[in-house]
């Protein structure tokens, strides 16, 4: 853990009663978990955070660096005031209050460390007491987000497993050493590793959506640290282990999942648990122990003194605040009251995710069906931007079509699939040129005659309330129409005659 | 007042008698060759540097390009800056491009930084040619230069003593003749107390009035750059061309140079000058002796003089001796052996940092990272670094009531004359003491200077030290003035 504020419990665990109780359901043989994050995430600025080199991923190593980034002697940094937006935009996304802040060195050696102290946040952050809400009204405190840089990346060559020890040689990649990072600090309130989940699923969203990160778990910019503890309900909080190198949605999971149990076997066995770092290894599918608490480093914060307090005025707040866009839970409801579909829906969930909500609001707009753009959009679009190459009239148009059953569901998605090839069309006449021409609802009724006729028996059966034998009668139908009929509108014309 | 004038005390050392003043003007108007100057400072480091040691290296070759460059400039009717053809010679802790900086450590040794010093930027961009890096007290730690890994650099006006230090380097190749003037750092009396036992005008501007980007940190909350001058005309220049803002240096004020040149005429009629009546002792009588005529001649002049209190004064060597190794402690961790400098190999990375650094770091650097990685350890945190972080508090307060009562102070800046070598070497509490007078200021980050005043033991020079509040230069460089004309 790298702030002065515990997330989770420590060993003075009188205080720490928490007001948020696990369900019956949510505890884990009679145990409660309890689990707070720390997310670091890289920011979306040009340059780093203290310097001008560019904040740019995967190219040749050592091309972004100067003499800041490098830790030079004499070199001095001077606060990107990017940065510092962006942070002030995720700290707002997040309820968090804004307060005025200081910077702190955090000293400790590591060879991709070049200062041999890292410029961090320590007790007067950016960013405080904030909230994240999750689905089902959960609420999640939010105890901190502050600015930070991040270090260079080792690589250990030869020796065992990409570690330091052992190894024949390192190497040093300083392109990521004072890329900016805001690291947020959740309280610890979440008590399934479900919520854990969704948690940073969440965060992913509105970092996405504020535009402060790319929060890309596998290229690292966006990394969880998971702190983990088990109490019995109503019991002061148990000692906590701290999981690092948890690089994905799942192995958060996981990784709570397997170290809750292994505390409870280790308490149930008779043993304690000890205040550990612990790494998570996701092929193992297991945490290692990489250091205990008497090892730990004192960091020996103490106020830079390169750089002067940072307060952001009310005005540049204020403005800030004003221009931060929709957030993904106003945008789930706002396309959920639109289209229908429950705001907890997963079809509601990943289009917004994906930012395709906006598209959906254009294709309703111009005066197309919510409900049918919503499930064309999710099913066919999940390769597309934001902004999908099809204009949104296409999909408006098609979705009337189908409406109005002048296409059957299975047209309309033999169409959708070629909007997507083309990137539009249309619609109108790529279904005459299909002859997916509409069936006038007197020509049904005649074949659905038809087929009564041909299939008496069916007939008696399914109007002396046997369900099963509409099959046949439909089956009949859509081959008498050659495929062309809706279903849909068959069984409703077949259950109109039978109850006439 | 006429630079040319100087103080012209019989006991200066510096053979060339020029003063930047007067080599700026007459090098831009044609009547004096920028060569011509440099080969002087150059002769007088080929007669008497082996026995000063006042440079880690000299860059006679640059420096010649650069000056023949300049007269060809003059000659061709070329705009030349403010220090045209004025040499100069650079702390060895400033970052000079492509020139080897080395803090006069060994585990600095050879190494080339790729940039400039803002300050040697500035310089260089007002026409300075830089005659080489001089010897300074190990990362700037100390008081004699005794410190430097490179030898001791000796005072040239008696060469069995130390020149001061940290800044011994710069303030004894002014005084030898060897540059015109010089550029120290001061981080608790490095400019001034060199400046004082050389006989010199050196100045602590108010912290952020100079840029420190590319001074190689010792103490970041209390270092500045500062000049070393022979006139407290030049030191003015000086000040104008290298202070104002640098956007490279958070720290740095939002706002231009001070015009001072234009201060020194103007008197000390009507001031009022403090004298401390709490002042810590342990002064010698004759440097005591010159305090008294000093304020006896801003008198003379004019001045009042007013009784001020600075109790907190004592303890500011404490809150500093805690402050500035804090700061050390930290920015000195970066020389690691793992990107430039010295490397020692060890068979593991824990082992290859120990080696390094214990084979390239002199004991008094040891000392100073020892102590404070202790003040801001775990546990003592608060008794140690919160303590000297709440004097420093105390200070400022007391320095805010005194400057109630008056515009300017006069201490003396170090409590003895120029002391002979090894004479504190074996005690670092007796050789802290030499920085007592001047420590408060770079706590406060105020203003402050040093001026030649008199002569006591052997005939060696006094300096009175002028404090004044932030941003005071202008009435510090009046009373600078005052003093300097009062000789």
């Amino acid at each position: 853990m790298t702030t002065p504020v515990n997330t989770s419990s420590g060993a003075s665990a009188s205080v720490n009663l928490s007001s948020i109780v696990a369900t019956a359901e949510q505890l884990i043989d009679g145990w409660e978990l309890v689990v707070g994050l720390e997310v670091h995430v890289e920011l979306a600025t040009k340059t780093k955070l203290f310097s001008a080199s560019a904040n740019r991923f995967g190219d040749e190593p050592n091309t972004h660096i100067d003499p800041v980034t490098l830790g030079l002697p004499g070199a001095l940094p001077v606060l990107n005031r990017h940065a510092v937006e962006l942070a002030m935009r995720l700290g707002l996304a997040l309820n968090c209050r804004v307060q005025p802040c200081t910077f702190h060195r955090k000293n400790y050696f590591y060879p991709d460390l070049p200062k041999a102290y890292q410029i961090s946040q320590y007790d007067q952050p950016l960013n405080i007491d904030g909230w994240l809400m999750l689905p089902g009204d959960v609420r999640i405190g939010v105890e901190r987000a502050h600015l930070e840089e991040d270090t260079g990346k080792s690589t250990h060559a030869g020796g065992a497993e990409g570690r330091i020890q052992g190894s024949d040689y390192s190497l040093i990649d300083f392109n990521r050493a004072g890329v900016p990072l805001v690291e947020i600090v959740s309280r610890p309130d979440i008590r399934t590793s479900d919520q854990a989940k969704q948690y940073v699923s969440e965060l992913r969203g509105i970092l996405l959506a504020v535009g402060a990160s790319d929060a890309k778990m596998e290229e690292g910019s966006m990394r969880c640290d998971v702190n983990v503890s088990v109490h019995k309900p109503g019991t002061p909080f148990g000692t906590r282990c701290e999981i690092k190198n948890v690089n994905s949605i799942r192995s958060v999971g996981r990784a709570i999942d397997y170290e809750a149990r292994r505390q409870i076997d280790l308490i149930n066995s008779g043993g304690v648990v000890k205040q550990q770092t612990l790494h998570w290894d996701d092929v193992a599918g297991r945490t290692n122990v990489l250091r205990t608490k008497e090892d730990a480093d004192d960091y020996r914060y103490f106020l830079e003194p390169d750089l002067v307090p940072l307060a952001p005025d009310a005005a540049w707040i204020e403005r800030v605040r004003a221009a931060l866009p929709p957030l993904p839970a106003a945008r789930r409801a706002a396309l959920a009251t639109l289209t229908g579909a429950g705001k907890e829906s997963e079809s509601v969930a990943v289009i917004v995710e994906r930012g395709q909500d906006e598209y959906i609001s254009a294709v309703a707009k111009v005066g197309g069906d919510a409900a049918r753009a919503l499930i064309y959009v999710q099913q066919a679009f999940a390769e597309e931007p934001a902004t999908p190459r099809v204009p949104a009239g296409d999909i408006a148009a098609l979705s009337l079509m189908e409406k109005n059953a002048k296409l059957t569901s299975t047209q309309a998605k033999t169409l959708l699939a070629e909007l997507v090839t083309n990137g539009g069309g249309d619609v109108l006449a790529m279904a005459k040129a299909k002859g997916f021409e509409a069936m006038a609802t007197g020509a049904l009724e005649s074949i659905v005659d038809q087929a009564i006729a041909a299939d008496p028996q069916a007939w008696a059966k399914y109007k002396a309330g046997e369900q099963k034998a509409i099959g046949a009668l439909v089956g009949a139908v859509m081959k008498l129409s050659a495929g062309k009929a809706d279903g849909k509108a068959v069984t409703a014309l077949l259950q109109a005659k039978a109850s006439s | 007042m006429s630079p040319t004038q100087g103080t012209g005390r019989a006991d200066r050392a510096h053979s060339a008698g020029r003063t930047v003043v007067d080599i700026a003007a007459a090098v831009a108007n044609g009547s004096l060759s920028a060569v011509a100057v440099l080969e002087e400072n150059l002769a007088a480091i080929a007669a008497r540097e082996s026995e000063v040691h006042a440079f880690n290296l000299v860059t006679a070759d640059r420096a010649r390009e650069r000056a023949t460059q300049i007269d060809a400039d003059v000659q061709a009717g070329k705009k030349v800056g403010r220090l045209a053809g004025v040499t100069i010679a650079l702390k060895d802790n400033m970052c000079t491009r492509g020139v080897e900086t080395t803090c006069s450590s060994k585990i600095l040794a050879g190494w080339k930084p790729p940039y400039d010093a803002t300050v040697v930027r500035r310089l260089a961009d007002e026409g300075a040619v830089f005659v080489g890096k001089t010897n300074l007290d190990e990362f700037a730690m100390g008081s004699s230069t005794e410190n430097s890994a490179f030898g001791p650099t000796r005072n040239p006006l008696d060469t069995s003593r130390v020149p001061g230090g940290s800044s011994g380097g710069s303030a004894a190749a002014v005084a030898a003749g060897f540059a015109t003037a010089s550029l120290g750092s001061d981080t608790g009396g490095s400019i001034r107390q060199p400046a004082a036992l050389c006989g010199l005008v050196g100045v602590k501007p108010t912290y952020g009035m100079v840029s420190r980007q590319g001074l190689v940190a010792f103490g970041s909350s209390l270092d500045q750059i500062g000049p070393f001058t022979t006139t407290v005309a030049d030191a003015a220049l000086m000040m104008e061309v290298i202070a104002g803002h640098d956007p490279l240096d958070s720290t740095s004020l939002p706002q231009p140079a001070p015009m001072l040149t234009g201060e020194l005429s103007k008197g000390v009629q009507g001031m009022r000058i403090g004298r401390i009546t709490d002042m810590p002792e342990g002064s010698s009588p004759d440097v005591l002796a010159q305090l008294e005529a000093a304020f006896d001649a801003l008198r003379a002049a004019g001045a009042t003089v007013v009784d001020v209190q600075m109790p907190s004064m004592l303890y500011g060597l404490t809150a500093y001796y805690l402050v500035a190794p804090a700061e050390a402690s930290s920015n000195l961790a970066r020389f690691d052996g793992v990107r430039y400098g010295l490397r020692v190999d060890a068979k593991d990375l824990n082992s290859m940092y120990g080696a390094t650094r214990a084979a390239g770091f002199g004991d008094e650097v040891k000392r100073r990272i020892m102590l404070g990685t202790y003040a801001l350890s775990a546990g003592y945190y608060d008794a140690y670094y919160g303590k000297a972080l709440k004097v420093r508090r105390l200070i400022a307060d007391d320095f805010a009531q005194a400057y109630t009562k008056c515009d300017a102070i006069l201490t003396p800046t170090s409590p003895t004359v120029a002391f002979k070598f090894g004479d504190k070497t074996s005690n670092p509490l007796a050789m802290y003491l030499c920085d007592v007078f001047t420590i408060p200021t770079n706590l406060a980050g105020h203003a402050a200077m040093s001026v030649p005043f008199g002569t006591g033991e052997a005939g060696l020079p006094v300096g009175v030290q002028i404090l004044a509040p932030a941003l005071g230069e202008a009435p510090m460089f009046r009373v600078a003035a005052e003093l300097e004309r009062a000789q």
